[in-house]
């Protein structure tokens, strides 16, 4: 008999009902603290893919006038471990390794000999402000070129003076716009800003913008995604 | 689906014989199923934003920074930001996925009549009105839902599409940059997204208020999708 016929009131129709509910025990399962965790880490995961999905390689990143610039007194700057992660400027160098023709020490002045890319872009951070700089710098990807990287690889990781650490995925990498950073409002970055040589990629989230470089690895498998995201925080954001 | 009806308004079907009672079936699953997902996450999203928004609870500069308001821990979902941002970056999508099958399941069911608000509706806006706050008298309820719910309802549902576009703009303001300079650009969209949050708890409230004045009936048919003795039968 069609439950349409059957006498509305019931209560075993009503419970019938009541129980089509069930499926939604399944987000009780969120509740759960040892499945949460993975739970969670799938659903970062998730969106961290989709996202790359969507990340288009030519898309630029909003570029913004002179004047809308914020100025550099009032660039907030978040430090991870230390203020002073005491570089030599002097001797610095870059450790460039993995997939290149061409590893070794690269000075400043051999990547400033690249063409160098002046742009007011936006950096976000996870935390919700933002501000925009003037940042200038050579292209990754000619970098990366200059390097003899292979163009297959997936991955930069890179090290920092201050045992930072953060990886980037090559389409990221390779984006018009992502710069190996030695100028900020036309002037060496300063200390706090990361001298000598900082990431600036427009197309990723202000954690990703890893300062005071040291070495830089051109590699499929990354051995940790990156210091905040060994913390918790999703590994592509993609902005 | 079961005892679903295919006359649309007033989704009714009385019974006949064994008792007096007169029954109407309200909600079909899909609906009732949707209702409560969605007031999963939506507590989760908004515990989890309010623990986001404590990060930088500011709509201005980062220097000098003037906080807004200081959300009590208590209100807060994610214990830190880092996982604050895995719960809300988890239930986006089941959010997303609960909006996208209760529209879909609401138009291809033609059910979308019972809640959405249209023009022949404005009329009887003020009467409600009049009549839950000012004392008036209580127009005659022909629907299973008053003009004034019905727009309380399709509105909650345009103000769920806007919490979703204006938090893609948030997460990624360079893919949707056309979607971004739409809503004014990254800082309106912020502001955008929490004013989304302020009116959809405002709806929250409204809805608990109603539902606590009207009694059990109403939940019930929201759990079971059957009503009793509802007004509109003859």
């Amino acid at each position: 008999m069609p439950d349409s016929l059957k006498p509305a009131n019931s209560r075993s129709l009503a419970r019938r009902e009541l129980l089509k509910l069930s499926p939604l025990l399944v987000v009780g399962a969120f509740a759960i603290p040892r499945v949460r965790g993975p739970l969670l880490t799938a659903g970062v995961a998730f969106t961290d893919w989709a996202s790359a999905r969507w990340f288009r390689r030519n898309h630029l990143a909003p570029t913004f006038a002179d004047s809308e610039v914020t100025p550099l007194e009032k660039f907030y700057v978040n430090t991870y471990d230390v203020d002073d992660p005491v570089v030599d400027l002097e001797k610095w160098t870059l450790t460039v390794s993995g997939d290149v023709k061409l590893p070794g020490e690269y000075t400043l002045a051999q990547i400033q000999s690249l063409p160098k890319l002046k742009q007011n872009t936006r950096h976000v951070c996870v935390e919700g402000w933002d501000a925009i700089g003037r940042f200038g710098g050579t292209r990754i990807s000619d970098f990366l070129q200059y390097v003899g990287a292979k163009p297959e690889a997936k991955f930069l990781y890179v090290e920092c003076a201050d045992d930072y650490y953060e990886s980037l995925d090559m389409a990221s990498a390779l984006h018009p716009q992502s710069l190996l950073c030695y100028e900020m409002y036309d002037r060496p970055l300063t200390r706090e800003h990361g001298a000598p040589l900082r990431l600036r990629v427009p197309t990723k989230i202000g954690y990703k913008q890893a300062k005071y470089l040291t070495s830089l690895r051109v590699t499929d498998v990354v051995p940790r995604p990156g210091y905040w995201e060994d913390q918790g925080y999703p590994a592509y954001y993609g902005l | 689906m079961t005892a679903s009806n295919s006359t649309p308004v007033p989704n009714a079907a009385v019974e006949a014989g064994e008792s007096t009672l007169r029954t109407a079936y309200e909600h079909p699953w899909a609906v009732r199923f949707c209702h409560w997902l969605n007031t999963v996450s939506l507590f989760v999203m908004a515990a989890s934003g309010l623990q986001i928004f404590r990060a930088f609870p500011s709509f201005g500069p980062k220097i000098p920074q003037h906080n807004l308001l200081n959300v009590p821990k208590s209100l807060a979902l994610g214990g830190w930001l880092g996982g604050a941002l895995q719960w809300h970056m988890t239930f986006a999508w089941i959010y997303v996925a609960t909006g996208v099958f209760y529209l879909a399941y609401q138009i291809f069911s033609c059910n979308y009549r019972q809640p959405l608000f249209v023009r022949k509706d404005l009329a009887g806006v003020w009467p409600m009105i009049r009549h839950y706050f000012f004392f008036g008298r209580k127009p005659a309820q022909i629907e299973v839902y008053n003009p004034l719910q019905k727009m309380a309802y399709t509105s909650a549902i345009l103000l769920g599409l806007l919490s979703v576009l204006t938090g893609i703009v948030l997460y990624n303001p360079v893919q949707f940059s056309f979607l971004a300079s739409l809503l004014g650009g990254f800082h309106w969209a912020r502001l955008w997204h929490f004013c989304v949050l302020c009116a959809l708890l405002l709806f929250v409230l409204g809805h608990l208020i109603m539902v606590v004045l009207h009694g059990w009936n109403n939940f019930i048919s929201m759990l079971t999708g059957w009503k009793r003795n509802p007004e509109y039968l003859p």
